[in-house]
């Protein structure tokens, strides 16, 4: 099997190298109008079908890859690192990508996947596509050159085959690990798509904005992929790492949200091109940030150049990374100076209270983000090459800097939507903003009570409580101006119809999937931005406990009703058993773990979480006390976490309600048997 | 009215100062401090989250941070101690010292010139009031984005 991986490695290599090459020729021969001895569309044909093969042979080395891990292999080097006998078989799967080659497959084979889809599809647009499929062959080829020469996965070991594995590492095996790395790497490969259509629009000079027509879908189910992925990291450091929080502002966490940021400011601002044929220069150089900002991330990362807890993702290929972002940027920079004519805006900004300055605004807003997560990520080199020593730029760094700029974004994400194309008037300012802003003091005064006191920042050196206050009383203010959105459409379509406001509002969101889908994922955001506020106020003990002894934390009592160790093929654990009651009342019982793996002797805690809307009641299990033998208990009080996986889940629904296709006032209307006026037809317009 | 307001929110404001002042107890400080400095040990992590099974420095480390507030030493004394004593990564961000002072201004500095960059682009071309040349769009780029303002709107 290994010797399979490896020629299928290499065939994936030549077949997507003759991709670039032939393709290359043939869009040359096409764009100059020469003709070779083969036609440059036969040409081009042969290019296609090479990438297309291309994934098949990548497939087989990405399944030869996990069959080694499943079989147990161990004459491959890469499952011996990675695997052993006792592994769980979800975890052996996910062996492909938790080391360094195996990793790099599983983004060779993800983009030739991607690859194989656009190639398929290629009749949307023959001749954009067939640029666009040159580029990502080149894309293709730079992975395939990195696992079949610097980081091979088939690698054989050397000396005698081991009987057994050095096991996957502790803090994944998790079942979220299964999914979360996928996630996040459909999401940075991704984004190769939109880069390399956009290139080759460039490229070709394509008229229009068709080409982002084409890449919209291919854009928001690479953004929810990579939302996805970054989330389930954040569930799966909170739920495993056992600190007690979701976020550590580690370069590799800092990596998958830069793309993350630049792509979203992308989904934004290329409405304005859509609709206005604004900001084209501005477009082509986000997307193409966005993909070298994935490129950059991973260079980061697993250079060495910065370090990181992801320890298991550094290495010496570095220098390819390096060399590959700046052909990149090269290609790119070329591209753009050759063609920059070609993106001359149609129109200009007429007002500055726009919807078109709002999305300006919250483009500089999204950059600057991103701009400060980079900064913070690289000055510690920074530092060490202007003063010749590291420092640390952690998370003090981004609570201080980035935090504002958050919560600056949060308050665009509730007026943009609230301004009107081209230009806005004060009176309908003051009409929309009423209500929203109402309820915003209102909450901003409400939640004083509740032990927000935002004045502690005069008086101590903590910041949190007064974000927190800002961005819950905002947060109000967003999601008031949200649904009077809908209230204002719904209405509009329940006055004509006859229906139900629900209903109504349900055939508003369907007849405008894009606009009303986008406002549910502003919706779910909040809920997130809600959500990481409440760090503000966690609350944590620790304590050595006997039997039946408690302490309190918040409303919960926790007491100790009995500690124990057990053990099985793949782990020995120690875990304690804990009542929880509030109020007097039992409310649950819950076991916090600290395993030892039998192959790598790595400990791992496996944390007890009793999760409420109010709050979670997060404890670990972190030892015993050496002196008594006694479970050492650590406890946390995080209020409103179990918001930001709420709003995960809207932000997802919301994304996949503006990636379905529109329904027609009238088809919508019949549905509903109700016979429509014509009128019905531009009711909606209301909302606007 | 609106004297009345200000007049009113002053003393509210000094009550509500005052009523807190008295707040950053040890605990609190202890608390606060533990996230400004990082675990030496390698795991890159804050000290006070740091939870890695038989850390060979956090449980001295806390000691050491309890130890010197108990001593009476100010935040800043505390931390320049660390900093002395294991060198500048146990900062879990850089002080407002020399250089490191360039890692708290680029951002929000950058970002202030951005905003007003942009306030000035967009005054600048709502000055040139004259209309943009029309386009040479072919039918079915017209085409296209007649489609796509029906379909982004209702």
């Amino acid at each position: 099997m290994p010797a399979f991986g490896s020629f299928s490695l290499l065939i994936a290599l030549v077949l997507s190298g003759y991709n670039l090459l032939a393709g290359t020729v043939a869009l040359r021969q096409l764009a100059v109008g020469r003709r070779g001895w083969i036609s440059p569309e036969r040409l081009a044909e042969t290019a296609r079908r090479a990438g297309i093969a291309s994934f098949f042979a990548t497939g087989c080395a990405a399944f030869a890859l996990v069959w080694a891990a499943f079989t147990n292999d161990f004459s491959v080097a890469y499952i011996t690192e990675h695997s052993n006998r006792a592994l769980p078989a979800a975890y052996k799967f996910a062996a492909l990508w938790s080391g360094q080659e195996g990793s790099l497959l599983l983004w060779a084979f993800l983009l030739s996947a991607y690859g194989f889809v656009l190639r398929v599809r290629h009749k949307v647009d023959v001749k954009l596509t067939a640029y666009a499929s040159t580029i990502l062959a080149g894309i293709q080829v730079f992975f395939l050159l990195l696992v079949n020469v610097a980081a091979t996965p088939f690698s054989l070991v050397t000396g005698a085959i081991p009987a057994d594995g050095n096991g996957l590492n502790p803090l994944l095996q998790y079942p979220e690990m299964v999914i979360h790395p996928p996630m996040l790497y459909l999401g940075y490969v991704g984004f190769s798509v939109p880069f390399a259509f956009a290139l080759g629009a460039l490229m070709m000079r394509y008229p229009g904005e068709k080409w982002i027509h084409i890449t919209r879908r291919w854009t928001m189910v690479t953004w929810l992929f990579l939302t996805v992925g970054i989330f389930l990291g954040m569930h799966w450091a909170y739920s495993v790492l056992g600190w007690g929080g979701y976020w550590g502002w580690d370069p590799v966490e800092n990596a998958s949200v830069m793309p993350w940021l630049t792509g979203t400011a992308f989904l934004h601002s290329v409405m304005m091109q859509e609709k206005r044929g604004m900001m084209k220069s501005w477009n082509v150089w986000l997307i193409f940030s966005t993909f070298m900002l994935a490129i950059l991330g991973t260079l980061l990362t697993r250079s060495g150049l910065v370090s990181s807890v992801h320890a298991f993702a550094q290495s010496a290929i570095g220098t390819w990374f390096w060399v590959f972002l700046v052909i990149v940027l090269a290609v790119c920079l070329f591209t753009y100076i050759l063609n920059r004519d070609h993106l001359k805006s149609e129109h200009k900004l007429e007002s500055l209270v726009s919807r078109e300055s709002s999305f300006l605004f919250n483009n500089l807003v999204l950059l600057a983000a991103c701009f400060t997560v980079l900064w913070g990520t690289l000055f510690p080199v920074l530092s060490e090459y202007v003063q010749g020593n590291r420092v640390t730029v952690s998370a003090p760094f981004y609570n201080r800097v980035a935090v504002p700029i958050g919560v600056f974004l949060l308050f665009l994400t509730g007026i943009g939507p609230l301004l009107a194309w081209r230009s806005t008037s004060v009176r309908s300012i003051a009409k929309n903003f009423r209500l929203p802003a109402i309820v915003g003091l209102v909450a901003a005064i409400a939640i004083v009570p509740l032990g927000v006191h935002p004045w502690t920042i005069f008086t101590t050196d903590e910041q949190g409580a007064f974000y927190a206050w800002v961005t819950l009383a905002m947060s109000a203010f967003v999601i008031t101006a949200i649904f009077a959105e809908f209230w204002r459409g719904g209405k509009v379509i329940q006055q004509k119809s006859g229906q139900n406001l629900l209903t109504s509002m349900v055939q508003l969101t369907r007849r405008n999937t894009r606009r009303y889908g986008g406002y549910i994922v502003h919706f779910g955001i909040v809920l997130i931005f809600i959500g990481i506020s409440g760090q503000a106020f966690n609350q944590s003990h620790e304590q050595a406990m006997n039997y039946k002894q408690t302490f309190k934390l918040g409303p919960y009592t926790i007491e100790c009703l009995d500690y124990s160790q057990d053990s099985n093929p793949n782990y020995d654990t120690e875990f304690a058993l804990l009542n929880v009651y509030r109020g007097g009342h039992l409310v649950t019982r819950l076991s916090p773990e600290l395993r030892i793996y039998a192959a790598s002797q790595q400990p791992s805690t496996i944390v007890a979480n009793h999760s409420t809307l109010a709050w979670d009641l997060y404890i670990i299990y972190a030892g015993k006390d050496p002196a008594t033998g006694q479970p050492v208990i650590k406890a946390f009080l995080n209020p409103l976490v179990a918001w930001i996986w709420i709003g995960l889940i809207v932000t997802i629904l919301g994304t996949l309600i503006a990636l379905a296709p529109n329904i027609s006032a009238a088809i919508a209307a019949q549905r509903h048997r109700v016979a429509v006026a014509p009128e019905v037809v531009a009711a909606g317009k209301a909302g606007d | 009215m609106r004297r009345l307001n200000r007049f009113a929110l002053l003393p509210l404001l000094v009550v509500l100062g005052a009523a807190t002042l008295g707040s950053a107890d040890t605990e609190t400080r202890y608390n606060d401090l533990g996230h400004k400095l990082m675990c030496i040990c390698g795991c890159s992590e804050i000290l006070i989250e740091c939870n890695h099974v038989g850390c060979p420095d956090s449980d001295r480390m806390l000691g050491e941070l309890k130890a010197a507030i108990a001593g009476g030493d100010g935040n800043d004394a505390v931390l320049a101690a660390f900093q002395e004593k294991y060198g500048p990564t146990v900062l879990a961000a850089p002080m407002l010292t020399r250089f490191n002072i360039v890692a708290w201004v680029v951002p929000p500095g950058l970002l202030l010139l951005g905003l007003a960059g942009t306030f000035m682009l967009v005054r600048k071309w709502r000055l040139r009031t004259v209309a943009m040349p029309a386009v040479a769009d072919d039918p079915a780029s017209m085409e296209l984005r007649e489609r796509i303002r029906r379909e982004t709107e209702i």
